[in-house]
Formats: C-alpha cells, structure tokens, sequence
C-alpha cells in the first residue's frame, strides 16, 4: 500500500467532491463531457475532427477552437456567478444560504480565474488569430505551429481548472491568491495548486502568443502597410502583444515561487522565515494591470473598425489613436500600486502611482472622443456590433469615473475591497471587454462562416446584457457606498442589503439570458444561414483588406498577395473602382501553407499532464511528461518537412470554384 | 490617389516573408521576454538578499575564488560558441562540430561546478529552506542553471544532426539561434556574478 | 399594441421601479457617505469633488452619443455626410487638453490629500490621542489599549473627539481593517505593524469589519467602535478593569485558535508588550522590513 500511496502522491479516496451541490456540478459537466464524446464517436467525426480542426495550424481555425472553448468557459464562469449571486442574496442573518463558507470562495476564485483566463484571454486570442492576419494581408502568423501549441496550452490550463471541480478543490484564496492566505499553512489542499498550475501553462501559451504575433505584426504586413498605414485593430493589438511580452514573464515567475513556497518550502512569500508577503503582491500585478489593458486594447480596436465601417466613414483621429494605444501601453506599467493604496506604502508613493493612474484615463478618453467623432457626419447603421458600441461607451463611461475616484489615495481607502470596486471592475470588463469582443464576433462572423448571424436575436442579447448589467452592477456600487466588502458569504439582515442583493441576482438572471441568446442566434443563425449568405465577401461595405477576399476566407487567405495604398485600404480600392478603375485579372503564385500540427496537441497533452502530476505530487508522472515534452519538441523543431506548396494553377482553381458557387465575377 | 489592389506601385514596405528573419525576430522577442523574467528574479533576490532569518549571509557563504572559476568557464564557453559560428559562416562543418563539443563540454563542467556548490550549501545545512535570502539566491541561480541546462540539451541535439545532416540552411539558421541562446545566458551571469556574488562578498 | 405605447408602457415601469428603489434607499445607511469623523469626511469629500470633476466629461460624452445615434442615423436623410472627415486638429485638442486639465487638478488634489490623509499622519488636537493595537486573528479582531492595560475582542470603546492611534498587526493571514463611517482601511499583515490614525465626532456605534479576505470565517470578522462621552468611556474601562479574564500569553494562545463569529469578550489586563510579541513571533533579524514596521 506504501508504495501505491507514494506513487499516488496525494491522490486518494477522498479526493471526490463531498457537497451536493459540487457534485451536481460535476457529475452534469462529466455526462456533457460523455455525450460529445459519443456524438462524435456516433457521426464518425472524430478523424474530420483531428484533420480539420485539433491539428489545423490555420489561425482562422485555431480562432474558432479558442472562441469555442471561451464561449463554453463563459457559461461555466456565468454558472458560477449565479451561485454567489444566489448565495448573497439568500445569506443573510439565521439563513446560511446555500453552501459552505468555503464553496463560496471556491466558487468565486474560480469565476474570477475562469472568467479573465478563459473567457476573456480566449476570446481576445480568438479574435486576433482571426482577424489579424486578414487585415494585414498575411496567409499566416509568423509561426504557425507555434500558435497552435499556444492553444493547446490554454486547454491544457482550461481542463486543469475544470478537472479541479471533481477531483480535489479550486482555491479558495481568491483569483490572485494571496499570500500568506495562499501558502500551505493556511491552504493545505490543492486548490491553490490548481490554480497556479493551470494558470502557468496557460500563461505560457499566452506568452507564446505574445511572441507569435509581434513577429507578425512586424515581419509580415502587406507591402505598402507602413505602421502608420495599419488599421485600429492591428494597433491595438500590437500594444496588447507587448504588454503581454513585459509582463506575462512576471507571472510566470510570480506563480512559481508561490509553488516553490508550496512545494519545497522556500520563504518567498511566507509570513515569517524572511519572506515578504508584499513582494508577491507588487509582483503579482505588475503582470496584473497590463493583463487588463492586455485585455481591453484589442475591445478598442474592434470598436474603432466598428464605429468606422457601421458609420461609413473614415476612423476620426487616427493619429491620436495611436499616440493614445502608445500611451496606455506604456503607463500601464506604472500603476500597478493603485490595487494597494491601503496597504502603507506612504503618502508619496500612494501620490504618485494614483496621478499615474489618473493620467491613463486621459488617453481612454481621447479614444471615447474620437469614436464619438467618427460617428459626426456619417450614416450610421444600426447593426448588433453597433448596439454593442453604444452600450460599451455608456458602461465605460460610468466605470471610468469610478475608476478615477478610486485613483485618489484617500478615496481609495474607503472604497477598496468593496462591491463599489467589484463593481467598477465588472463594468470595465463586461462592458468594454465582453461587449467589445461580442461587437467583433458579430462584425467578423460572416468572413470566417460565409454566413452573417441572425440580427434580431443578437439585439436580444443585447438588450439581456445591458440591462441585466444595470441591475447586476448598480446595487453593487449602492452597496459598497454603504460599506459592504467584497468576497461576503454571509451578512447580518440589520444592515439592510438583501434586497439590493436580491436586484442583483435578477440581473444575474437577465445577464444569463443574455448568454441564452447569443448560443440561440448562433444555432438559429447556422439553421437559416440560406438566408443570411454573404455573397460578395463585403456584408458591411467593410474598409479593410479582409473584406477584399470571399467569404469564407479560403484557407490560404489571399490568393494574391495584396499591396496596401490607404489606411483604409479596401474601402480606397472600391472608391478607385468606382472611379473607373479596372480589376486586372488576378496573376496566381504559388502558396507555402505550412502542414497540420499533431505535435501541438501532443504537447498539450503533456503539458497537461504534467501539470496534474505537479498539483497531486505525483513526481514520476511529471517527470515522464516533461521528458515526453521536450522530446516532441526536439523531434517536431528538428524536421524540416513542415510545409508544402500550393500550386498557382491549384489556387485558380479553388479561386475560380469560389467566386462561381457565390455567384460573383 | 489610389489603386487597385494586384498593381504595385508604390512600395514602401515590403513583407518579409523569409523564415530565417522572421524566425530570428521571434528568438529575439522571447530572449527579450526571458530577460523580463529574470529581472523579476533579480528583482525578487534585491528585495529579500537582506532577510537572511538568523541564518548565514552572502558574504559568509559565497567564495569570490569559486566563482571566478565558474565565471571563467563559462565566459570561454562563450568564445569557443563564437568561433563556431565563425566556422559556421565559412561553412566548415568539422570546425563547427569541433568549436561546438567544446563549448558544449565547458557547458557541463560550469553546470557541475555548479551544483556542487549548491549541494554544498545544502549539505551543510543553508539550503533554500533556511531563508528568504536562501530562497531568492537559489531561485536565481537555479533558473540560471536550469536554462543552462536547456542550452546544453539543445546543443547536443544541433551536434547530432550537424553531424548526420550536415549545415543545411534549417541547421544553420538554429545554430545562431543557440548562439544567441548562449550568449545571453552568459550576459545574464555576469550580472549575476556582479549582483549576487561580488556586491554579496561586498556585503551590499 | 403600437410602438410607441410600449415606450410608454417601459417608461412609466422605470419611473416606478426606480420610485420604489428610491423609497427604499433613503432609509438605508451609506455609511461611506455618511461620516461620523474628519478622515472620513475629507475622504467623502474628495470622492464628491472627483464625481464632480469627472461630470465635466461624462456629461459631453453622453450629450454626443445620443445626438450623434439619432441625428447621423442611416435613415435621416437631412444629416450631412462626409465619408473623408478623418481629423480635425482643434477638436482633437480640445479634447486632448480638457480631460489633461480635469486630471491635472485631480492629481494635485491626489498628491495633496494623500499627504493629509496619510493614515500614519497623527491628528492634531488638544486631547491626548488614545493608542489601540489591533491583532487580527482566524477570524476574529483583538484590541489592546496599553495605556490602560486592558483589552477586548470584536468591540471596543472610545471617546468622541479623540484622536485614535491604531497599530495594526495580524497573527495570522491578511486582513483589512476598516470602519467606514470614522474613515479608510489599513492592511493588517502578519510580522509587521501598520498604522491608522481615526477619529469620531459624535457618539454612537460604528461597524467595523475585514475587508481583505482571510479564510473560512472571513464574513463574520466584524466588530463595534462605539463612540461615547468621555465619562462613559471611564466607566467602561473600569468595568472592563473588573472583569474576570486575563489576557495572559497562555489566554492569548487559546483565543488565537481558529473560531468563528465571536461574541465581544474582554479582559481585564493585558501582558506586557502583547503586541510586539505576536510581531516577533514572524519576524527574525532582516526579517520583513518595510516603512510598514518602523
């Protein structure tokens, strides 16, 4: 027994969820888990599967891979936010509502994680592997296998996570895990362990990315982009791939010495043996606050081709957009204290970084501004991307302000930790990022699908979030007023919250049918696709190179490469032709497209693996992992047969095929 | 003003399609992120090189003379990877193997002067347990030599197919990724050696 | 039912809604809006003038989304176009100095009150302030007053219009202490000491609670600040001075068990250097060391 125990690190019986509640979750997440399985298995798909899509190193694919998995978490971190919002609103007084202290912090350290991790980092790389190499006119990202293995990180850290619900806990520190809370004296489960082990290897992956698509950005734009020549978007992202290049390693090293701390008993972060608690939290958000701006820059660059394309006019003030993206980019990596005004770093300190941190709302407004700007004198079409423009600026606004009365030091000690700051956060990341990657999964949906999503529905969602946003988020700013603290789950009933934590909870309800209806017009939208077929490969009258091509964007991307005169290139080509100027018949050339990938998935696996092995000390099975690792990685760089040719006369023919079945010339 | 979209008129950027700079670019934007997470490193050993916990310091463990030995080992390693890459530009496949056995084998007597040292110092009882100085010098050092490990790893894998492939253009475009790889591992210890060992024996 | 009778019917349920939320906030208690102190209210304060400030651009911001959504809509025909308008250097500075102006007089006001209202800044005042240390504990507050040798959990007593002096420690992860209604938190971390200087102006009770989550029994570390007259604060002292329990080490050592919603308890006498012993107990030479400590 000895021996199994020891190879079983600290698996045992024990390990299975011990609460109802947990175990509902589990057992309906295991038999959805199941049923896809044999669906798959069912439909034989599992080979088209593997072929077209787990292996495929074409961004457009590994695009829709990581919105899936994001929009899958985002009902999974919505769940989650219904149970806390359940439990405040039911936890007051003689009632202890409907689960442990304990499951409360659990629940919330996961939304948190998942949310921000999963949903919104899966998302934001959904989008740019969509979108970025189409609009500066590249077949590929820089390193095509590269940017799959950084997918299959994030799975890897996606199923760790979730693997977490049903065998062993998630941390209950909350979703930065702070010391000393997060040590092993005060959380000897795994639950901490989880979390650090399945944000390491996804934050890895993110970090390849960060590398990955700076490369593209840089090396590989179509001839004639000169910098200032990109659109908004490509802008935005290039500030949020360099964010994630400065500050993703901090992370990385931030987790590991708190599993150091954990596991082998160093006094990093520990209260006493000469560690510094206060370290780990300066370190944990100097990645923290660029991860927000990771976040949100490239919600402003969809918003910018938006507003541009739905407005039919030029981007107002592209030149202070710029500045404005350089600006954030850079100052936010000197605000990070502002999370920690209380904690007595002194008066100039806390000065300074609460003026840094005012100073970077100056930029975000001049971005408001302009988009406002660019909607003077155009002819606005109210599409559902549109409608998630105006709901971001009305959010963001409001959340703003917040944001600002909580950069001054004083202030900020009356208000941190409180649902006020809960508040302000949610409405930065709902309504800026959420809302800002909803506007651009509508806008770019029918150049990846061939097919536009269904209008009505998509303003159901809408309305669902806006509103169900309101009644969420308002009562919690009331209620921060009134003194309530974050992270409650259980209050006295004389303080008078109930039922402003009752309102909340119907927004919560609201927000979820919000969510409803995003899965409802997907559905409904593939069902009557006939209906709402993209033929031209332009449905917006777009303005950027990625309408030039049909839609869907053959795997190649552009069959020719494309040379860029304007900043809003493909509108400056339509207006040319419009003018009188002829389409020449396209000269084809032969496509390098790089070959499927299963090293990816492999190490994905591994990398998973390993991670388990790491939270259960299990050694062995790391260490076989990490060799598995490093061997895939030496076989799959040492081979040079990475790649074929596509022949000029194959892509005319796919081109020609194209434009026949969508009936244009 | 405009033109359509398959005449090329006006170039005033033209892509880079070619994988050799696209891959170094990329090499160096990682190096540039690994040097983000040893600044963190260094930045967690400056904040906590003082919180020895009753335990030793740096400069009642640290011997300037050892770690001048290391130093020079390393260093030379450095030169002899550069000559190989001198060899590699003449395209001397032999000279390369050569130049490269032996940064490889200095490689491994840095890397064993090195974990001598921190058996030593866990042997007698000053392992990273003992304090938070302990922890961040050994999380520095270690991160130094577990890349040096990587290195090493990498670089018996570039012997093995130099040696059966011979410099095709992928080997050499990952031979001077290895080279950069080497000589940023030896940038970042001298300042280790300035950082931790030298202002350590200063007692700074 | 015609469209705009559905406006009217969503309009008019708003109103009601929004009147009922209305009726039922005016008798709640907002308590960071609602200051029973001078730190408080100066932070009120500055939260009221940064609102105020901030209107400066929230209101433009608004005022053009609508105009702009319902003037250059697709459908109005009378709204001019101009698809080339892509800058306009006066706007643009407009709007690049205005919101530079409204934070340069937020960051001097930021720079300024975060010197006044530096929580280790004493209150000046004629009266002897009154020194509390704090131990934050699984899950409950500890206070000892050295100066009269006595020492409460989850409640304590002080007289209005005396400065307090908190020094701030916990024994175990950390926490955040915070009144709301006298004024801002503090990190209370183990091995260390952090400071808050309060006041209250007016008797009366005031909620006290951890802000920074701290394990199971997190949400019932609360306790009373009760603010009284100065004879009502004697007296109290003296009948804590009579109760039975001593807060020995030995006592010490077994409230610092883990427990959950306490009841106040109080002791009679406190050991000597209490608090700085829970301090030493994580720190060792070059220990954690920070302006925190000194």
């Amino acid at each position: 027994m000895d021996i199994f125990a020891n190879l079983l690190g600290k698996l045992n019986w024990h390990i299975f969820p011990q609460d109802t509640l947990t175990r509902g979750a589990t057992v309906s997440m295991g038999l959805i888990v199941i049923a896809l399985f044999v669906f798959i298995t069912f439909k034989k798909k599992w080979k088209w599967l593997w072929k077209e899509w787990l292996t495929s190193v074409d961004p457009k694919k590994i695009g829709v891979m990581y919105i899936v998995v994001a929009l899958i978490m985002l009902v999974r971190g919505g769940a989650d936010a219904l149970l806390l919002r359940a439990q405040q609103a039911t936890s007051v007084g003689t009632s202890h509502g409907i689960m442990s202290a304990n499951t409360f912090q659990q629940i919330f350290s996961a939304h948190g994680t998942i949310m921000i991790f999963f949903v919104g980092m899966g998302l934001m790389f959904g989008l740019i592997n969509l979108v970025l190499p189409l609009q500066i006119g590249a077949r590929d990202v820089a390193f095509p296998f590269l940017n799959l293995t950084s997918f299959w990180l994030f799975a890897a850290g996606m199923i760790l996570v979730n693997l977490s619900l049903g065998i062993g806990d998630f941390s209950a520190a909350g979703w930065l895990a702070y010391p000393p809370l997060s040590e092993l004296q005060y959380s000897p489960g795994v639950g901490v362990d989880y979390w650090i082990w399945s944000l390491q290897i996804a934050g890895v992956g993110s970090l390849l990315s960060g590398v990955n698509f700076t490369a593209t950005i840089i090396k590989m734009r179509a001839a004639g982009m000169t910098l200032m020549k990109m659109p908004m978007f490509v802008w935005s992202v290039l500030g949020c791939v360099l964010l994630i290049i400065f500050a993703f390693p901090i992370l990385t090293v931030t987790l590991a010495l708190l599993f150091l701390d954990r596991t082998i008993g160093t006094n990093f972060f520990t209260a006493s043996g000469g560690g510094n608690m206060m370290m780990y939290i300066n370190l944990i958000w100097a990645w923290g606050h660029p991860e927000v701006y990771i976040l949100i820059l490239p919600a402003f660059g969809v918003f910018s081709e938006v507003v541009a394309t739905f407005s039919r006019k030029r981007l107002f003030g592209y030149t202070s957009m710029v500045w404005a993206i350089g600006a954030i980019t850079i100052l936010s990596f000197s605000v990070w204290l502002h999370h920690f005004f209380t904690m007595g770093a002194g008066a100039d300190v806390n000065g300074f970084f609460g003026i840094m941190t005012m100073v970077i709302a100056i930029p975000t407004g001049v971005k408001i501004f302009n988009w406002l700007a660019t909607m003077y004198r155009g002819k606005i079409s109210f599409k559902t991307p549109m409608f998630w423009f105006l709901g971001f600026v009305g959010l963001f606004t409001v959340g703003g302000v917040a944001g600002v009365v909580m950069a001054i030091p004083p202030a900020d000690f009356q208000l941190h930790n409180s649902l006020f700051l809960v508040a302000h956060f949610h409405t930065m990341i709902v309504g800026g990022v959420l809302f800002g990657y909803f506007a651009g999964i509508n806008y770019w949906f029918p150049k990846i699908f061939g097919f536009k999503l269904h209008e009505g529905l998509g303003r159901c969602a809408f309305w669902c979030w806006f509103v169900g946003f309101l009644l969420a988020f308002v009562p919690l700013y009331i209620l921060g007023l009134m003194g309530a603290t974050r992270r409650i789950d259980h209050y006295s009933p004389s303080l008078g919250w109930q039922p402003l934590f009752i309102v909340a909870g119907i927004g919560a309800v609201i927000i979820a049918i919000g969510v409803a209806f995003l899965f409802l017009q997907l559905v409904v939208s593939i069902i009557q696709r006939k209906q709402n077929l993209d033929k031209t490969g332009d449905p917006w009258n777009g303005r950027t190179l990625e309408w030039s091509i049909p839609s869907p964007a053959p795997f190649y991307n552009f069959a020719v490469a494309p040379v860029v005169n304007d900043r809003d290139a493909f509108w400056a080509i339509k207006q040319a032709r419009k003018a009188g100027d002829k389409v020449e018949k396209p000269k084809y050339e032969d496509i390098v497209v790089p070959k499927n990938a299963p090293a990816s998935i492999i190490i994905g696996m591994f990398a998973l693996v390993f991670g388990f092995g790491m939270i259960w000390h299990i050694w062995w099975l790391s260490i076989i992992c990490f060799i598995g690792l490093l061997l895939t990685i030496i076989v799959r760089t040492t081979s040079d047969d990475t790649e074929y040719v596509l022949e000029a006369s194959e892509v005319e023919k796919i081109e020609t095929e194209l434009r026949l079945k969508r009936g244009y010339a | 003003m405009t033109t359509p979209y398959n005449v090329a008129t006006i170039k005033t950027h033209v892509p880079d399609n070619d994988t050799d700079s696209k891959t170094i670019l990329g090499f160096w934007i990682y190096i540039m992120t690994d040097c983000v997470l040893f600044a963190s490193l260094f930045a967690t050993y400056a904040v906590l090189h003082k919180n020895t916990f009753d335990g030793p310091s740096a400069q009642q463990l640290f011997s300037l003379k050892y770690v001048l030995t290391e130093t020079i080992v390393l260093l030379t390693s450095s030169f002899t990877c550069g000559l190989a890459i001198l060899s590699l530009r003449q395209n001397h496949k032999n000279k390369v193997l050569f130049w490269f056995s032996i940064t490889f084998i200095l490689g491994i007597v840095f890397l064993a002067l090195e974990l001598t040292d921190f058996r030593h110092l866990a042997l007698q009882g000053d392992s990273w347990r003992r304090s938070g100085f302990l922890s961040s010098f050994f999380a520095l050092v270690g991160t130094h030599g577990l890349h040096i490990t990587v290195g090493l790893i990498w670089m018996l894998v570039m012997l093995v197919r130099v040696w059966m492939v011979g410099l095709s253009k992928g080997n050499i475009r990952r031979l001077t990724l290895l080279s950069i790889f080497w000589h940023f591992l030896d940038i970042i210890w001298i300042f280790i050696f300035t950082i931790v060992y030298l202002f350590g024996a200063l007692g700074i | 039912m015609n469209k705009k009778y559905r406006y009217l019917v969503l309009a008019l349920l708003i109103i009601v809604f929004l009147f009922f939320a209305a009726t039922y906030l005016h008798h709640q208690n907002f308590e960071v809006l609602n200051p029973k102190g001078p730190i408080a209210r100066q932070e009120r304060n500055l939260i009221y003038v940064a609102l105020a400030l901030s209107l400066i651009v929230v209101i433009p911001v608004y005022t053009l989304l609508i105009v702009f959504s319902v003037r250059y809509r697709e459908g109005n025909k009378k709204a001019k176009y101009s698809p080339n308008l892509s800058g306009n250097r006066i706007a643009e500075a407009i709007w690049w100095i205005v919101p530079t102006a409204i934070i340069g007089v937020l960051a001097v006001i930021a720079w300024n009150s975060s010197h006044t209202l530096d929580p280790y800044r004493p209150i000046s005042s004629d009266k002897q302030p009154i020194t509390i240390q704090v131990v934050a504990m699984d899950w409950k507050w500890l206070f000892i007053y050295p100066q009269q040798n006595i020492a409460s959990v989850n409640y304590f007593e002080f007289p209005k219009n005396t400065p307090l002096n908190f020094e701030i420690t916990s024994d175990s992860v950390m926490n955040s202490f915070w009144i709301p209604q006298l004024g801002g938190q503090i990190y209370a971390m183990p091995g260390m000491s952090t400071q808050l200087h309060l006041e209250a102006t007016s008797v009366g009770s005031f909620r006290g609670l951890s802000a920074n989550i701290s394990g199971d029994g997190f949400a019932g570390m609360n306790f009373v600040a009760k603010s009284t007259s100065e004879t009502d604060f004697n007296s109290w002292v003296y009948s804590v001075k009579n109760t039975p329990n001593q807060l020995s080490y030995n006592e010490y050592n077994i409230l610092d068990q883990p427990s959950e919603n306490n009841p106040p308890s109080f002791y009679s006498t406190a050991q000597n250097g209490l608090y700085n012993t829970v301090i030493d107990k994580y720190v060792g030479p070059g220990g954690q060391m920070s302006r925190m400590s000194m």
